[in-house]
């Protein structure tokens, strides 16, 4: 029985149990419903959560349990020589056991026993199903990929009868408890209450996973290189992983990356900063409202354009009217048309991405300006003072704290920017400082190093997670604190 | 503060010039230079706003109209079935000559001569080599047509596309373009009677992936992201709707809700390929889920969406005044009925105004989606959300790699559609929003 029809049994008993408890709530209610302690639907909310969570519960746990059991129940199998010959090879084998089982599920009994006595090539006949198995299937492969058959079919079979039962007898146990002064609604509620926790939770779950997983893939990839060559080299070569060669041949230093990241982050804030500061300050302390309720969203739909957009305008706009003009402007001071800007640079990168931050600067700045009191501002403007010595002298170091709150923000959106950079910025990862030249980024190996085929015990592919930590530490930190000055500042004003 | 304490000293040494000698002027001159400043910085704001839209629209436009070629095929069985074996052999039909059917149609139409071999093939350069399967699928579905003569509708080549459409600078050297000009005279003589023609483009909706820029389309690529924002929208919502109203309402203010709080709005700051790290690590690499599937798509933009639903929503909750809860309690619902059945719909709008604009960004990632392996070249329609699949912005990634310039306007053309589905979306959000808006 397949998991989704099993879903669906589970669904209609609940859907079953649901009209018998609420059938049986008005039965000994014997017609005055005003005697119930809940209403029925309660009642038979009730008996359906009986019916259903526990099955399902079941259910989520059997199918995660039982294919690990059953790995290792096969994996145990396998023959003494394959199993002395370290992690790889058996985790290989148990692959390719796999394979011909999925193969044998395909092939009818003829054909299967034609393969057990050698007449016909397993490979082939896997072949003409469709089934491609990587190397000749040796015999003992056979009898396990038949042991694992069996034990999934079985395990199938006894999931849905187990389960099955528990769902009928969680709706018969419930229904028995259906009475005039029975409790249902605090009960249902009690179950809801639960469900809004479990999700609450995601939340946490999410963070965890995003750090447990970063941690154990990154720690794999420090067996194999040491942090001290990863945090504070100066190279970044991590050449191909050579099929089989597994070894770390390349050098994978960090500093060039973060030196990339920080730059372009930095020249990206020095266009935003300025550009999305004087914005919000006009924008609340000038503007008139019809201006402020036109310019506003405009500038923030700058906001809602998806970062590949602006990649793609980097890569054939911005870069090259960069490089003509540059060659332009060489031309007529030498009379060499020789372009000193690439295409692809830290400056192309940097302007594209101070583009898409000015929205972030500007609405984040001007929601902290908004919230200046008015006090401030009419205390400063009674004593005689214009209204852009207000702005300097009183507003901006009245919010200064929550500015400088949303400018790490926006820091650290800029080092996280994935797409800007990957199109316009360049895969060189050098250490320089000019920034006409293309630099590469954190963001940028990422993608590049796990784009392709992956073979997930290279430190060419692993290296991706040790970059990731290292991200998400930075921007960690920076929100951390910038939603700390933030929160501060709100306090003080409210 | 000097500049006010001056003017007592001034009057009894320089009275005549009393009041005027405080800077009043320079003051004002600061004053405007500082209006400017704002001003201009809004003004490059939008500039800069009106040259990013400008420059997807100038070159994607284009994209919406597709070249056509419309001739009168020959579905000779000498060509396609010259053995007579399609009944005993179906795969006949699928290997015929089919290019050649294109050749004599052209040949024929053009009145060309056709033992000059390099000047025939000039002439079928000019229609795609997608015309292969385009006749290979009329016949497949219908073999009657065998024998028979019908106008078939073909796309021109990419290069002759451009041309058409006039961006091909043909006062350039013929040696250093790719329409050469015979190619040219052709096609001018073509679109003279109308077998050549400009058509809206729908094969930009519907076609999949494509080495070919004038056979490459959205398609896949929608019904990708058609797939992830559905499987989004049915896990976020319920999820970020009810962890909302557990924090904001039932949770008890101590250091665990706390966390959760930072960890919330932590987490709607975190990096997009961050997500695409988790996805590849939890659900590709240790649930085994399978690489460029829409459902580990959906997935990630799930984890990434729900901080925002959660932030809106609760904000929408906070805006239902406690007159409404105190009421209902009064009337004796249990906390529960309270705000399922009187504070959730009244924070409906906002919730549902959340829900948009956090599925507006889902639909524009792209980071993450490339690090499950969405960058994969589907050809065909993904049957459901398991099967390999890509998703709009990934499908411009993609296509901006892409060196030759017909895929320059086919990516811009894209933008265009991944824009309009996004100024719909927020559209929706404000239309939202004013419709049920209230003010306590």
């Amino acid at each position: 029985m397949s998991t989704s029809l099993l879903l669906l049994i589970i669904a209609l008993i609940g859907f079953i149990a649901f009209l018998a408890g609420r059938a049986r709530s008005f039965t000994r209610s014997a017609g005055k419903l005003a005697s119930l302690h809940s209403l029925p639907g309660y009642h038979g909310s009730y008996v359906a959560i009986w019916a259903m969570l526990p099955a399902l519960l079941l259910l989520a746990v059997w199918l995660i349990v039982a294919p690990i059991y059953i790995d290792y129940t096969v994996r145990s199998s396998l023959p003494e020589p394959v199993q002395n010959q370290g992690a790889a090879t058996v985790q290989l084998a148990l692959g390719q056991v796999k394979s011909v089982a999925a193969g044998f599920g395909r092939l009818n009994a003829d054909e299967i026993a034609a393969i057990e006595n050698g007449s016909t090539n397993m490979r082939e006949a896997l072949a003409a199903k469709g089934v491609a198995l990587a190397g000749e299937g040796e015999p003992y492969m056979i009898q396990s990929a038949q042991q694992f058959n069996a034990m999934r079919q079985y395990s199938r079979w006894l999931m849905s009868a187990i389960v099955l039962l528990v769902s009928v007898a969680g709706g018969l146990f419930a229904i028995r408890n259906i009475d005039v002064r029975f409790r249902a609604r605090n009960r249902v509620e009690r179950v809801m209450l639960g469900s809004l926790i479990v999700a609450s939770s995601i939340a946490i779950l999410t963070t965890v996973g995003i750090v447990a997983s970063m941690l154990s893939e990154a720690g794999r990839f420090f067996t194999m290189v040491p942090p001290f060559e990863f945090f504070f080299g100066t190279v970044w070569d991590p050449r191909f992983a050579g099929a089989g060669s597994g070894g770390a041949s390349g050098q994978f230093g960090l500093l060039p990356l973060l030196a990339g990241t920080l730059y372009i982050a930095f020249v990206a804030m020095l266009f935003a900063v300025p550009i999305g500061l004087f914005a919000a300050i006009y924008m609340a302390e000038y503007a008139s409202p019809r201006l402020r309720s036109t310019a506003k969203p405009l500038l923030e739909v700058l906001a809602g354009i998806p970062t590949i957009v602006y990649g793609f305008f980097a890569l054939v706009t911005v870069g090259p009217f960069l490089r003509d003009i540059s060659a332009q402007l060489n031309g007529l001071v030498t009379g060499n048309y020789q372009n000193f800007i690439q295409a692809q640079s830290v400056i192309t990168a940097g302007i594209v991405m101070g583009i898409m931050l000015i929205p972030f600067v500007s609405s984040l700045s001007d929601d902290i300006i908004t919230q200046v009191p008015r006090a401030l501002r009419d205390g400063s403007l009674g004593l005689g003072a214009t209204r852009s010595e207000t702005v300097k002298k009183v507003i901006l170091p009245a919010a200064l704290p929550g500015i400088v709150g949303a400018l790490l923000l926006t820091a650290s959106r800029a080092v996280g920017e994935t797409m800007i950079v990957v199109l316009a910025a360049g895969v060189a990862a050098r250490m320089q400082l000019n920034p006409l030249e293309p630099m590469t980024t954190v963001t940028v190996k990422i993608v590049n190093q796990l784009t392709g085929d992956l073979e997930f015990t290279s430190p060419q592919t692993l290296v991706a997670f040790a970059l990731g930590i290292t991200l998400f530490v930075i921007t960690l930190g920076l929100n951390i604190y910038a939603l700390y000055i933030v929160r501060k500042y709100r306090e003080q004003y409210e | 503060m000097t500049e006010f304490a001056s003017p007592t000293v001034r009057v009894s040494t320089r009275p005549a010039a009393s009041r005027r000698d405080i800077g009043i002027k320079r003051r004002y001159a600061a004053e405007r230079r500082f209006r400017a400043f704002g001003i201009s910085a809004i003004s490059i704001g939008l500039f800069f706003l009106a040259v990013l839209l400008w420059s997807v629209v100038s070159k994607g436009y284009t994209a919406f109209q597709q070249t056509t070629i419309t001739l009168p095929i020959e579905f000779s069985e000498k060509v396609i079935d010259p053995k007579n074996e399609r009944a005993t052999d179906p795969k006949q039909l699928y290997t015929a000559n089919y290019p050649l059917l294109v050749r004599e149609a052209l040949v024929k139409q053009l009145g060309l001569d056709p033992s000059k071999r390099p000047l025939v093939k000039q002439a079928t350069d000019m229609v795609s080599a997608s015309a292969r399967t385009q006749l290979r699928d009329i016949v497949v579905a219908d073999p009657s047509v065998i024998g028979r003569t019908i106008p078939v509708t073909l796309l021109a080549e990419a290069n002759i596309d451009s041309a058409f459409k006039g961006q091909i600078d043909l006062s350039v050297d013929e040696t250093k373009r790719k329409v050469k000009d015979e190619q040219v005279a052709w096609m001018n003589q073509l679109a003279e009677v109308g077998v050549l023609k400009k058509s809206f483009n729908t094969g930009i909706f519907t076609f999949g992936a494509s080495s070919r820029p004038e056979a490459a389309g959205v398609g896949v690529a929608l019904l990708g992201s058609l797939y992830m924002m559905l499987i989004v929208l049915v896990l976020s919502l319920p999820i970020g709707v009810a962890a909302s109203i557990y924090l904001e309402e039932f949770a008890p203010k101590n250091r665990l809700t706390d966390l959760i709080e930072v960890n919330i709005n932590n987490l709607a700051a975190v990096p997009s390929i961050v997500y695409g790290l988790l996805g590849l690590a939890v659900f590709v690499n240790f649930a085994g889920m399978p690489r460029s599937a829409a459902l580990v798509g959906a997935f990630v933009l799930t984890l990434m969406t729900l901080p925002t639903i959660i932030i809106a929503t609760r904000a929408a909750l906070k805006a239902v005044p406690p007159s409404i809860r105190s009421a209902a309690l009064g009337l004796g619902a249990s906390k529960m009925q309270t705000i399922f059945h009187h504070v959730l719909p009244l924070a409906m709008p906002g919730i549902l105004t959340g829900t948009i604009i956090g599925l507006a960004h889902a639909l524009g990632e792209t980071a993450p989606l490339l690090l499950i392996g969405m960058v994969a070249f589907v050809v065909d329609f993904p049957g459901s959300p398991l099967e390999p699949s890509t998703a709009l912005p990934v499908q411009i990634y993609m296509w901006a790699n892409e060196a030759e310039r017909a895929f320059v306007e086919r990516t811009s053309g894209a933008i265009i559609i991944l824009l309009i589905f996004l100024i719909f979306m927020n559209l929706g959000a404000i239309l939202l929003r004013r419709r049920f808006e209230r003010r306590w």
